[in-house]
């Protein structure tokens, strides 16, 4: 139970600072998005982030920065294991599933479903 | 001497515009982004726990929860849902993985009356491209990085 | 000195032509604003039977058209010219649905303020010997706005509270050198102003300046002052734009509140619609114009009113190369009865 709880609390938070960020400075939604997965690479190259994925769990590795701590842990998990070559695999290779998933059901998506307009 | 004044116009101009405009409503706005991203992450929690009880590796249990809260993200955007989320919870939907499914769907549906190779195919990443370049671009650097210290501290 | 031309910028037509029918569409949000007893048709689907959102678009405005002709039994080879211009690249929406109409056309770029450029023009060409039946007409389509200048459908961002909502609507308007009224009796074309707003969510901002500008300008030269007028609406500078510019225009001693108002504010209940600071698009104004306040004119509750568009002279590049955002307004002064 305290899983979900966490879950929610660190979850929360980092989307939380990055509604400040969209509500006080005007960044797209786009922006907001790059700067983040950026900051989950260097938090999780320099050991940052892991703190936070030991408590929030998916709390931490849902939200895109955990995407970014992925590509980083990735990368040097590879360099550690196939020496330089590893910097090029390991980022993609880590969040291969998340990526093609997204590809995939997009397409699918765009085959079945039309745009509905807003109200 | 006439642009210093115009600059001085359009300052002042600035400022008063800066003074009329409503501000977003912070404090509802964070309420919302907490609660819908807080429960998208206990959604991803909930995937987590069911596949380890499945016998899934702790290794690779973050494969399987991405590619579920991708189709999840991915078929809420589908059914036309996703962006009535996204009007309450703005961040809240964002930030989580299944924002970055809702920026990759919703072009590709978007863009379909173009066709299915320039429409489909090519805007998909309209939105999510970026997120791809500076990620992966980052994370290659860091390997780069991590490579060159362990070969200085050997 | 050109013989029509009084003041600084503005044109005091001698002839002046008649609006003699106006016909509007609108999508289904807007049929539920305020003023939805004056549109034509209300559209139950925005795709208006279409495959796309861009040809709903064009249908609209080719529809508008076909209508307001309908309404005086005028068939297109009896109209000498047909200016039109809307938000889509190139805009498509006019030339395509001059296309089907083949009646000789001025496609028009103004973004929002479309309406009354094309109105100016329309009427000038009357009034210069040129034509004897003239159409003006403009649209603008929400879904086909929103995924050429901001993000597609399905996205799930949030608007400002600054940002307004583009109309889904179609207005034509024709005019003709033989009517009985409403009249196009002076017109003061814009100039483009520029007080380096770079924010695309609060365009209003944007255009306040030209609309004060021209707004000022139009009273200068024809001598009016706000009391001279039942109605002065801005076509659509929205809430925010609508206080910066009156207060601009009091700075310079015309104190106009009393009679202004905003297309924009008008189509929508801002309090239910969920359109943030109002609406948007040269279908705002040309809704409004076209189905609320000729029909005022009809009913003998107008005598006479300055419409006043208003565009944002950006673009999707433009806004990325941190351009600012250059506005543009056109006034006309319609009246219900000339000569007095």
């Amino acid at each position: 139970m305290m899983d979900y709880v966490w879950a929610f609390i660190v979850g929360g938070s980092i989307c939380v600072v990055a509604q400040i960020l969209m509500d006080k400075t005007n960044l797209t939604p786009a922006r907001i998005l790059v700067y983040f997965v950026t900051a989950g690479v260097i938090l999780g190259a320099l050991g940052l982030y892991e703190p936070l994925v030991k408590i929030g769990k998916a709390g931490a590795t849902v939200p895109l920065p955990g995407f970014g701590y992925s590509l980083a842990k990735g990368a040097i998990k590879e360099v550690e294991k196939y020496g330089i070559i590893g910097a090029f695999t390991g980022g993609v290779k880590a969040t291969a599933a998340g990526i093609a998933a997204a590809i995939f059901f997009g397409y699918i998506m765009a085959l079945l479903f039309n745009p509905k307009t807003k109200n | 001497m006439e642009k210093r004044k115009e600059n001085e116009i359009k300052n002042t101009y600035q400022q008063i515009v800066q003074k009329k405009v409503p501000q977003s409503s912070i404090l509802k706005d964070a309420v919302f982004a907490f609660v819908v991203g807080g429960l998208i992450c206990d959604v991803g929690q909930f995937f987590m726990n069911l596949f380890l009880s499945l016998g899934v590796s702790k290794d690779d249990v973050g494969y399987y929860v991405a590619t579920v809260m991708v189709f999840l993200g991915a078929f809420l955007t589908g059914i036309g849902v996703y962006d009535n989320i996204g009007k309450y919870a703005g961040a809240g939907s964002i930030v989580p993985i299944t924002g970055f499914a809702n920026s990759i769907v919703s072009p590709a549906m978007e863009y379909k009356r173009e066709g299915y190779i320039f429409g489909v195919g090519s805007k998909m990443f309209v939105i999510a491209g970026p997120i791809l370049v500076y990620g992966i671009s980052s994370s290659i650097l860091v390997g780069i990085i991590y490579y060159i210290i362990k070969i200085l501290a050997r | 000195m050109a013989e029509k031309k009084i003041g600084l910028h503005t044109v005091k037509l001698k002839n002046p032509p008649s609006i003699l029918s106006t016909a509007t569409i609108v999508g289904p949000k807007e049929g539920q604003g305020p003023l939805k007893d004056y549109f034509d048709i209300i559209l139950e689907d925005d795709l208006f039977g279409e495959k796309s959102w861009e040809k709903a678009e064009s249908k609209m405005l080719r529809e508008a058209v076909r209508l307001a002709m309908n309404k005086i039994n005028l068939t297109p080879d009896k109209v000498d010219y047909f200016f039109a211009g809307d938000l889509l690249n190139q805009i498509i929406s006019s030339s395509f649905a001059a296309r089907e109409l083949g009646i000789p056309f001025f496609g028009l770029y103004g973004a929002c303020s479309t309406l009354t450029e094309s109105m100016s023009l329309a009427a000038m060409m009357i009034d210069g010997g040129f034509a004897d039946i003239t159409i003006a007409a403009t649209s603008s389509h929400f879904s086909s706005a929103e995924r050429q200048f901001r993000f597609p459908l399905e996205h799930g961002n949030q608007r400002p509270p600054t940002s307004q909502w583009t109309v889904t609507g179609a207005g034509a308007v024709i005019l003709g050198k033989e009517g009985n009224g409403p009249y196009v009796t002076y017109i003061t074309t814009g100039r483009v102003v520029d007080f380096g707003i770079t924010d695309a969510n609060n365009m209003g901002a944007a255009m306040a300046p030209a609309a004060a500008d021209t707004i000022l300008r139009h009273l200068k030269d024809t001598g009016f002052n706000a009391a001279d007028y039942d109605l002065i609406m801005t076509g659509d500078l929205a809430k925010i734009g609508m206080e910066i510019a009156v207060d601009i225009i009091k700075q310079n001693g015309y104190d106009i509140s009393s009679k202004f108002t905003d297309a924009g504010i008008e189509i929508f209940d801002l309090s239910t619609q969920d359109v943030h600071a109002g609406g948007s698009g040269c279908g705002c104004s040309a809704a409004v114009f076209a189905g609320y306040l000729y029909s005022q004119f009809m009913s003998g509750n107008l005598n006479r009113i300055m419409i006043v568009s208003t565009g944002a002279l950006l673009s999707p590049t433009s806004t990325q190369q941190g351009e600012s955002i250059p506005g543009i307004a056109h006034a006309i002064t319609i009246e219900r009865s000339v000569g007095i």
